[in-house]
């Protein structure tokens, strides 16, 4: 009997696929950073110098100071992005041409410029302070990089909504109008709930981009962790064997805050695949 | 069937295109209120576009359409005022998959016709039991069958009281099992007067609830007349090659 090469299992082999990082990897990963410290640590107190691992104990404050305030850059970041990106969005998909031109335009733009133009951009195009009404408001570098920061989430949210939006099946559209549900109540009563489903993984996603990207923010002359790191190490008396522990010790904050991140998109991404 | 001296529905010389194509080329009937009627024909005849554009779902090139005397053919037109009148249930349902049985069935009066929502709770209640749907009321549409998913959303368009129910296909999509629970529905509506316009490919229903049969194909309508006659007598080449082809 001949057999069909349709039959056939296919011959090409699997595509190679980088394994999926795992807690055990995350595990190697801090061992190995511990080794480079205990290394840097025995030529330390070699040398009858502090020891490496009581000198990070020592900056562990200032620099989880700055930790949190990279973090606070990108919450604030990512909402401001978010609610100017949905509102755009929307423009995307707006019966009015002329919206949908120009949203289409401010998204493209923003989406295809490099993060960090975009925070020189924000930094050096944006006033240091307001004045309202005889009223000056001091707007620090900080506020206009979290700003420099929103505009790229802006444009991402932007596609994203518009993508999940579009996916949307059509007959969802028809069943509202056939019950007399005007455009915009189908809009938020019937299209966007059953998007956000849709929308919530590559929005983490896009939030733990804009977690990393803070540390940007250290070129334009904002304080957050990495400059304290630098700091520390010049203020440490700028001790080559410091380099690797501080800036692991930076590695391992990101890391630990970007992993669960990323595993919870990936759960949230595989249930609702399977509820369709 | 009376016939009342102003139909419900008069369709008059619509045309429809697609782009080049012409779906529809002067369709022109009357529904008389109270009258059922069946729509059959092969795919691609423009029988679907028909009732699309009886709720201005789609826009109509020419020729008029009046529903309760309100020309739908008007730039002017009140789509919203129109499609309180005229319920539409779809081949794949189209529920809210993010809201319940019973939520799919109250959103449209609550926030369309900003009704009470104990009131319209108390109509939803009994709309799912009419549709034999009891116990299902707080279920997701992902947890129904196909014909139960069916029956709740003709229970949706119940809900805003229409003058006149369009279907169309509402079995296709159906295992041949269900499609039983979801005719039975549909034939109760009919005995209890309410307008129905269906598009369907199964005959045997179309012969026992229709008042009256179209057939169309290539977007006209070839041949018409109640089911007794119509399928027995037939005249139309087209018409017998189809019933042969079906029956």
């Amino acid at each position: 009997m001949k057999i069909l090469p349709v039959l056939l299992p296919p011959a090409s082999p699997q595509p190679w696929r980088a394994p999926r990082l795992r807690l055990r990897h995350g595990v190697l990963i801090a061992l190995g950073l511990l080794c480079v410290v205990g290394a840097a640590d025995a030529q330390g107190t070699a040398a009858g110098r502090p020891s490496v691992i009581a000198t990070l104990w020592r900056w562990t404050p200032l620099l989880l100071e700055g930790f949190v305030f990279n973090i606070a850059i990108s919450l604030l970041a990512m909402a401001m992005g978010t609610v100017a990106g949905v509102l755009l969005g929307l423009g995307q998909v707006s019966q009015a041409r002329p919206v949908r031109g120009a949203a289409w335009f401010l998204t493209q733009f923003f989406r295809n410029a490099p993060w960090l133009v975009l925070l020189f951009f924000a930094m050096f195009l944006l006033p240091f302070e307001f004045t309202i009404g005889g009223v000056t408001i001091p707007f620090p570098g900080w506020i206009k990089a979290t700003i420099g920061f929103a505009l790229p989430v802006m444009a991402n949210t932007s596609e994203i909504v518009r993508g999940a939006i579009q996916s949307i099946p059509h007959g969802q559209w028809e069943a509202a109008e056939s019950l007399a549900f005007g455009r915009r109540q189908t809009m938020w009563m019937i299209i966007l709930p059953q998007c956000v489903k849709r929308m919530l993984p590559p929005w983490m996603n896009l939030y733990s981009l804009v977690t990393m990207a803070t540390v940007l923010a250290s070129v334009v002359g904002v304080t957050e962790m990495l400059t304290l790191v630098s700091e520390v190490h010049a203020a440490e008396g700028g001790r080559p064997e410091l380099l690797a522990p501080l800036y692991g010790y930076a590695l391992v904050c990101f890391f630990l805050y970007c992993y669960p991140i990323g595993r919870l998109t990936v759960l949230l991404e595989r249930r609702f695949q399977v509820r369709i | 069937m009376p016939e009342s001296a102003v139909p419900l529905l008069r369709l008059r010389d619509v045309h429809k295109r697609f782009g080049a194509v012409e779906v529809l080329k002067g369709v022109s009937f009357d529904v008389a209120m109270g009258e059922v009627v069946c729509i059959i024909g092969p795919s691609g005849s423009g029988k679907s576009t028909i009732l699309r554009c009886i709720n201005a779902l789609v826009p109509i090139e020419s020729g008029s359409i009046l529903v309760d005397g309100q020309e739908v053919n008007d730039p002017a037109l009140d789509k919203l005022a129109l499609r309180r009148k005229v319920g539409m249930v779809f081949q794949q349902y189209n529920l809210f998959p993010h809201k319940t049985a019973l939520q799919n069935v109250m959103m449209a009066p609550i926030h369309v016709l900003k009704q009470d929502r104990k009131a319209v709770e108390e109509r939803a209640w009994a709309l799912l039991k009419k549709v034999r749907l009891e116990g299902k009321e707080a279920s997701y549409p992902g947890e129904l069958s196909g014909g139960q998913q069916q029956r709740v959303a003709i229970a949706r368009s119940l809900a805003m009281n229409p003058e006149l129910m369009l279907f169309d296909e509402v079995t296709a999509a159906l295992d041949p099992e269900t499609v039983k629970e979801v005719l039975v529905t549909i034939r109760e509506l009919a005995e209890e007067g309410m307008t129905c316009i269906l598009v369907t490919h199964e005959m045997g229903f179309a012969r026992e609830i229709g008042d009256h049969i179209y057939f169309t194909d290539r977007g006209v309508i070839v041949e018409h007349g109640p089911p007794k006659t119509f399928f027995v007598e037939a005249k139309d080449p087209r018409t017998r090659q189809f019933l042969d082809q079906i029956l």
